[in-house]
């Protein structure tokens, strides 16, 4: 936890410099080859990156949310591919260890996440279970000392990479809803655990997602998480919030780099003897696209401090993640209309991240779900 | 062996300078100011020497404002052991600071100054060899390559029309050229222990310095705005205007 203003602005111009002198000019080499260079993934680990969200005591950084999500602003700013090696470490790959974890789980996972040393990933989703996790097929039957756990995982961002996987599996069979899954932690080439081959993506090109295949896979009982069986649902939506803020601020980072490359380009591009960014229609989506980045990083922003006052701020994170994804899909669409025909060219930025956007409005959490979400807990509310 | 590497708070690289309306100097109300580029190579050749053993302390000064310990503190981020502020609101000139770094070498007692060879406002070029003369120590600028051996350092310079390398007596004074590394970026936790390094503070009186300027600025302009060119019909028209116009055949 920073909580001194000096000391934070201090990190986040070294990571202003980081994006700007060495991710920004790698972008296309990490779109290209698919592959976040070593000696970037190196670097990112240095600088501290993985364990921003993982508490003081376990080597983490501890940031509170709101400095967590002024350092999304800046790292938003470059490829999302990046972002997506440390964003589990920093979110789901971590946070239930750091909410429900014993004693043990966190003494040996969290330094090693911190460090970088290994990558969490977070293993729910499913072929036939996406938002409804209620209805997860994964099964962990209760053996002789542990568990053995069948089932197949869907999407599992950065599991080529994971050296740890929160898998979540139904520990009762008799329940048909969230109350009987369980969470597990996983070791990454723990004998039965597959990994599937790389998908591939509209965009996010560098970002790794996979099938996570579990056949009579043993894990000892201390794998489970919390030591409780049948609370992992619960575990997974406490992480959510933090989640859906950080996504929320990342998009916002990326508004800004995308009207940072519209604006330069309209500045520079040349039609009837004048810079386009002379012509007001051009004026108006620059202005549009300014606005609406502004709105979603007051909104991030005020709702992340309210969480670090303790806060219940569900419905406002939802609202976070929905309005932040979807308000970036049309900065992005806008940037590619603003460069016109360069826009449909993969030279340009903007194409690129035209494309990686596009996922912001699908994981964690479909804006459909987020939609449900504020909506349910207007009405709850309402009620009470 | 103890290494003393002085930093620069100036105007940061990536912002755009304007000349104050009166031509008095330059707009720093409101700018971003950063560590002088140079004298980040400074800090970062230190602590390459620190962590090969070959240095055993580090240790940072800077001259000028109270904002003056965020430079220093940015060192402590890099690696540096521990800051030394030289407190003063008024203009420093090269030669005040050679003094100053006399004195705190008088005290401290470095094996090594490594500093910047230039600072990216005044683009003085100075500092380093004015301590040279004062102290009478061995000098090696324009360093692109720094190899300390026993009791003396070996420096790659750089100079017009290729490399010279000179082998210096320990105590000296190297200051960077660009090419000498690549500094680090301060990590957060770095960041974080560097709150903690000590910064002393001091004043030029304490260290019997006079800083009254001995230079005078009389006028800062904006550099003249380019001109358009113009196209010439051909190559015997080119001929003529070189003759002719600009003079230079």
């Amino acid at each position: 936890m920073i909580r001194d203003p000096d000391t934070l602005q201090a990190f986040v111009s070294q990571l202003r410099r980081f994006v700007e002198e060495r991710l920004i000019p790698r972008e296309a080499e990490v779109a290209e080859t698919d592959r976040i260079p070593p000696d970037i993934v190196s670097e990112m680990r240095e600088m501290g990156l993985f364990g921003m969200s993982i508490p003081e005591d376990f080597g983490g950084l501890g940031l509170t949310m709101e400095e967590e999500v002024t350092v999304a602003f800046e790292f938003g700013r470059t490829s999302p591919a990046f972002r997506s090696l440390v964003g589990t470490n920093n979110g789901i790959g971590s946070q239930g260890i750091v909410i429900d974890g014993t004693p043990e789980q966190k003494a040996y996972y969290l330094p090693r996440l911190a460090s970088g040393e290994i990558v969490g990933s977070f293993a729910l989703t499913e072929p036939d279970v996406g938002s409804d996790a209620g209805s997860l097929r994964t099964n962990a039957r209760r053996v002789d000392g542990g568990y053995v756990i069948n089932g197949t995982k869907r999407y599992i961002t950065n599991a080529p990479h994971a050296g740890l996987f929160t898998v979540f599996a139904r520990t009762d069979p008799d329940s048909k809803h969230a109350g009987g899954v369980s969470a597990f932690l996983v070791d990454g080439g723990t004998p039965g655990l597959k990994i599937g081959k790389i998908d591939k993506k509209m965009g996010q090109k560098g970002a790794h997602t996979a099938d996570v295949i579990f056949e009579d896979c043993f894990v000892p009982e201390s794998a489970l998480l919390g030591g409780r069986e049948n609370v992992g649902f619960k575990t997974a939506m406490k992480v959510l919030d933090r989640g859906r803020l950080h996504i929320g601020a990342v998009c916002v980072g990326v508004a800004y780099r995308l009207i940072e490359e519209s604006l330069r380009y309209a500045m520079d591009r040349k039609q009837f003897g004048q810079p386009i960014s002379e012509f007001q229609l051009v004026q108006a989506m620059l202005a549009d696209s300014r606005t609406e980045a502004y709105a979603g990083k007051a909104m991030v922003l005020e709702t992340a401090r309210r969480k670090d006052l303790g806060e219940n701020v569900a419905t406002d994170a939802a609202c976070c993640k929905l309005f932040c994804s979807e308000m970036v899909g049309r900065v992005a669409d806008r940037a590619v209309q603003i460069h016109g025909g360069a826009g449909y060219i993969a030279e340009y930025a903007v194409e690129r991240f035209y494309r990686d956007v596009r996922l912001f409005r699908i994981y964690e959490g479909t804006s459909q779900i987020q939609q449900l979400v504020i909506a349910r807990n207007m009405v709850k509310e309402a009620r009470a | 062996m103890k290494i003393l590497v002085p930093v620069k708070r100036v105007v940061d690289y990536n912002v755009k300078i304007r000349v104050r309306p009166d031509g008095s100097g330059v707009e720093l109300a409101n700018v971003k100011m950063s560590m002088n580029p140079f004298d980040e190579i400074a800090v970062e050749e230190a602590i390459r020497l620190k962590e090969k053993g070959k240095a055993t302390e580090i240790v940072a000064v800077s001259i000028g404002p109270a904002q003056s310990a965020e430079t220093i503190r940015t060192a402590l981020a890099m690696g540096a052991d521990r800051g030394i502020l030289v407190r003063t609101d008024q203009t420093v000139e090269p030669l005040a600071v050679a003094k100053i770094l006399k004195a705190i070498i008088a005290n401290e007692n470095p094996g090594l100054v490594i500093m910047g060879k230039q600072a990216i406002d005044d683009d003085a070029n100075q500092t380093g060899q004015m301590l040279g003369a004062l102290i009478g120590w061995a000098q090696g600028t324009f360093a692109s390559k720094v190899e300390l051996g026993e009791g003396t350092v070996d420096v790659t310079r750089e100079v017009d029309g290729g490399l010279q390398t000179v082998s210096l007596k320990l105590p000296a004074i190297v200051t960077t050229d660009l090419r000498l590394n690549e500094p680090r970026y301060a990590s957060l936790p770095n960041i974080m222990k560097a709150k903690k390094k000590p910064l002393d503070e001091t004043s030029a009186e304490a260290l019997g310095v006079d800083l009254s300027p001995r230079l005078k600025v009389i006028k800062t302009a904006e550099p003249p705005v380019r001109q358009a060119g113009v196209k010439v019909g051909s190559i015997a028209d080119l001929v003529a205007k070189l003759k002719n116009e600009a003079g230079v055949l």
